[in-house]
């Protein structure tokens, strides 16, 4: 009896089944599981797409706009967040360094944590929110509203018109924004630890000098495009397919694609920045 | 009849559980405006959207030429689509584009040409379609019709040789639904086009059909010009078209054809066989050079007036009234000789002339560009006998139409 799955299973007239089974837990995983895999490979084809259709002609002049939404006007908060990250690393790496009397170290930390690991997962967080969630809307958006249809009718690919360019611009303006990141970010270290709490000059950029090597900062500038083709690929896929949701329509289902979008993006950020540490450590 | 440019062979649609299309059987033929009429949600767009590609049938073949597309190279496919726009329902404008972004999306996107040339293209379908004030507004700046026009500049623009319309007039008011018909039919003769609409303005678009294409029940039950669907006997005809005509406000305010029909049998069945009435036609001259010289809502306005002031006239006496072409408008005087009935439209003509012509001018003349323009207005009379044909008499009157009425406008007034 304890293994007769269909125990509390009734079958109604029409065939449809009715009760439940203890297997349906299972089953319904099982569901979520083949749709992830689906999504995934649903989302591989596409990026291969786009980055396909990113090599036709006519798309420079879009590229050069979509660097100036996502890379330019992100500019200002990548650069106000960077630099009260790199503040609050010199304040807190003052203070724990300055009871082992290693407070020379102060610069290097602050460099390298920026350079490795905040640098570029902060600026990817933070485009994911500022510009990842209007990419999202926006395409969202133009599904809805037949725009993407319109496209395809005007025989113009909608894969090479509006995903191409904001891939290859967020593979070119998330670098950019990390370099930035950093450089504020070891700024900030600076005036915290140096203007405010007194630390020698000299000590704090020699020890960013000597302990930082190339391979850091390359390191990092490979994670932040690891992040940009996440970031774009995720964003463009959930308002691209906005209208394929199965838990709402219309205006509601760009809200959710956006939603999904941002969160996707954040948790594949944190993700794939162990994976690719691992791999480059 | 030729061989059809496209054709449905048992098509069938479905949505999840809903069968949108069932064995849907259609052809449509080159050169000709083809209208598919039928309720909301009857699955007229899908139709559409089958020709154009966006959707695939789960069953059936769909023709091109008499090659199946399912069949056909994808380069030879792509050539054979590319020569056919898409007008849809909601216009579909790029809302961060401007009007003049929006109508060369096409030219830049798919073409090589040079931007001078790119920007004499899109001007000249500005020009055309009355946008010229418009032309670096975005489309939420726009009136409905606007949005319309705008956005049939743009399924103009690469002079394609299908255009299909997906409901090109809804949400616009009489006067404006048939500025839009008028537009597309004036195009269509002058790019020789195939046009397909899908569209609920009956009577309105029976004027610029050649062919009309009934969807009831998931299946087309007609197929056949607009005078062969009067005289169709299918339940279609009762509730689709009787339900569409009640909801229309027709643009003249006069009865469509199916009512005057059915009032003209009422009324002569009442009549001895050899009773006699009496018949006017009236018209006005070179509709579509005007439209093109006053505009098509101008156009659409004097012919409003004119419907209106007759309806108004002819009433009074027991007359009744159809618009039978765009430009035609037929009145029934049942009870009058047609003596009586010359006396009558002479009362009209001297009224017509004092009050309601000096109106239209001032309408029609303010909208004029270009060279002047003559709006010439026709009458012609004959009379018939209960019992006989109704169409033999209108000819009849037809060829007797004489002037009655004329406005100059002079260029530039």
């Amino acid at each position: 009896m304890a293994f007769d799955a269909t125990i509390r299973t009734q079958y109604n007239n029409n065939g449809t089944r009715e009760g439940w089974s203890w297997l349906d837990p299972f089953a319904a995983i099982g569901r979520m599981v083949i749709g992830w895999v689906n999504n995934l490979g649903a989302a591989a084809i596409f990026l291969a797409l786009a980055l396909w259709q990113a090599f036709r002609r006519k798309q420079f002049s879009k590229i050069i706009q979509q660097i100036y939404f996502i890379g330019a006007r992100s500019l200002t908060i990548i650069m106000l967040v960077s630099l009260f990250t790199g503040m609050v690393l010199g304040l807190q790496a003052y203070h724990a360094l300055t009871q082992f009397g290693a407070e020379g170290a102060v610069g290097s930390l602050v460099a390298l944590s920026l350079i490795m690991e905040l640098g570029p997962v902060l600026t990817a967080i933070m485009i994911t929110a500022r510009a990842g969630s209007a990419i999202a809307a926006e395409i969202g958006i133009q599904r809805i509203s037949e725009q993407i249809d319109a496209l395809q009718t005007m025989h113009i690919n909608p894969i090479r018109y509006i995903v191409s360019p904001k891939i290859i611009a967020a593979i070119i303006s998330f670098p950019l924004l990390t370099a930035v990141a950093d450089l504020v970010g070891i700024f900030g270290g600076y005036l915290s630890a140096v203007m405010l709490l007194g630390l020698n000059a000299g000590v704090y950029w020699h020890s960013t000098q000597v302990y930082v090597v190339l391979a850091d900062v390359t390191n990092g500038f490979v994670k932040s495009i690891v992040f940009a083709v996440l970031v774009a690929t995720v964003c463009c896929y959930q308002g691209y397919f906005a209208h394929m949701r199965r838990d709402s329509h219309g205006a509601q289902a760009v809200g959710l694609a956006t939603t999904s979008a941002v969160v996707i993006s954040c948790v594949l950020i944190l993700v794939s920045d162990y994976v690719v540490t691992s791999l480059l450590i | 009849m030729d061989a059809p440019l496209i054709e449905f062979q048992n098509v069938t649609k479905r949505f999840g559980d809903k069968t949108v299309l069932d064995r849907v059987n259609l052809q449509i033929y080159e050169g000709q405006v083809t209208t598919i009429i039928g309720l909301s949600g009857a699955g007229k767009s899908v139709i559409l959207k089958h020709i154009i590609g966006l959707i695939q049938p789960d069953e059936g073949v769909i023709l091109f030429r008499g090659q199946p597309i399912s069949g056909t190279k994808k380069s030879v496919l792509d050539a054979s689509l590319a020569r056919i726009s898409y007008m849809f329902q909601q216009n579909a404008l790029f809302d961060s584009l401007t009007v003049y972004d929006n109508i060369a999306l096409p030219l830049r996107e798919t073409t090589n040409l040079k931007k001078t040339e790119i920007h004499r293209r899109v001007m000249a379908r500005v020009k055309q379609t009355e946008l010229t004030e418009a032309v670096g507004k975005y489309p939420s700046e726009l009136s409905g019709g606007m949005q319309k026009r705008a956005a049939l500049a743009r399924a103009l623009i690469t002079d394609p040789q299908i255009v299909l319309f997906d409901e090109p007039t809804t949400g616009q008011d009489p006067v404006r639904k048939n500025a839009i018909l008028s537009m597309i039919a004036q195009y269509q003769r002058k790019f020789n086009f195939t046009a397909i609409l899908v569209s609920h303005e009956i009577p309105d678009v029976y004027f610029i059909s050649n062919r009309i294409l009934a969807l009831y029940n998931r299946q087309i039950v007609f197929q056949g010009t607009p005078e062969e669907l009067e005289s169709f006997d299918h339940p279609f005809m009762d509730e689709v078209i009787g339900s569409l005509e009640a909801l229309q406000k027709e643009l003249t305010g006069l009865y469509s054809r199916r009512q005057f029909k059915i009032l003209n049998h009422v009324q002569m069945k009442r009549r001895s066989q050899k009773d006699p009435y009496c018949l006017v036609v009236f018209g006005l001259q070179e509709l579509h050079a005007i439209m093109s010289r006053v505009g098509y809502d101008t156009a659409q306005e004097v012919l409003s007036t004119m419907g209106l002031y007759i309806d108004k006239h002819f009433s009074a006496i027991g007359g009744f009234s159809t618009r039978r072409s765009t430009n035609e408008i037929i009145t029934m005087v049942p009870y009058s000789s047609l003596a009586e009935t010359e006396g009558i439209v002479n009362d009209f003509v001297r009224d017509f002339n004092a009050y309601m012509v000096p109106r239209i001018g001032e309408t029609a003349c303010r909208s004029a560009s270009g060279a002047s323009v003559d709006l010439v207005i026709l009458a012609g009379i004959a009379e018939g006998q209960a019992q006989g044909d109704i169409d033999s008499v209108i000819l009849l009157a037809r060829s007797q139409q004489k002037e009655i009425g004329r406005l100059s406008c002079a260029a530039g007034e």
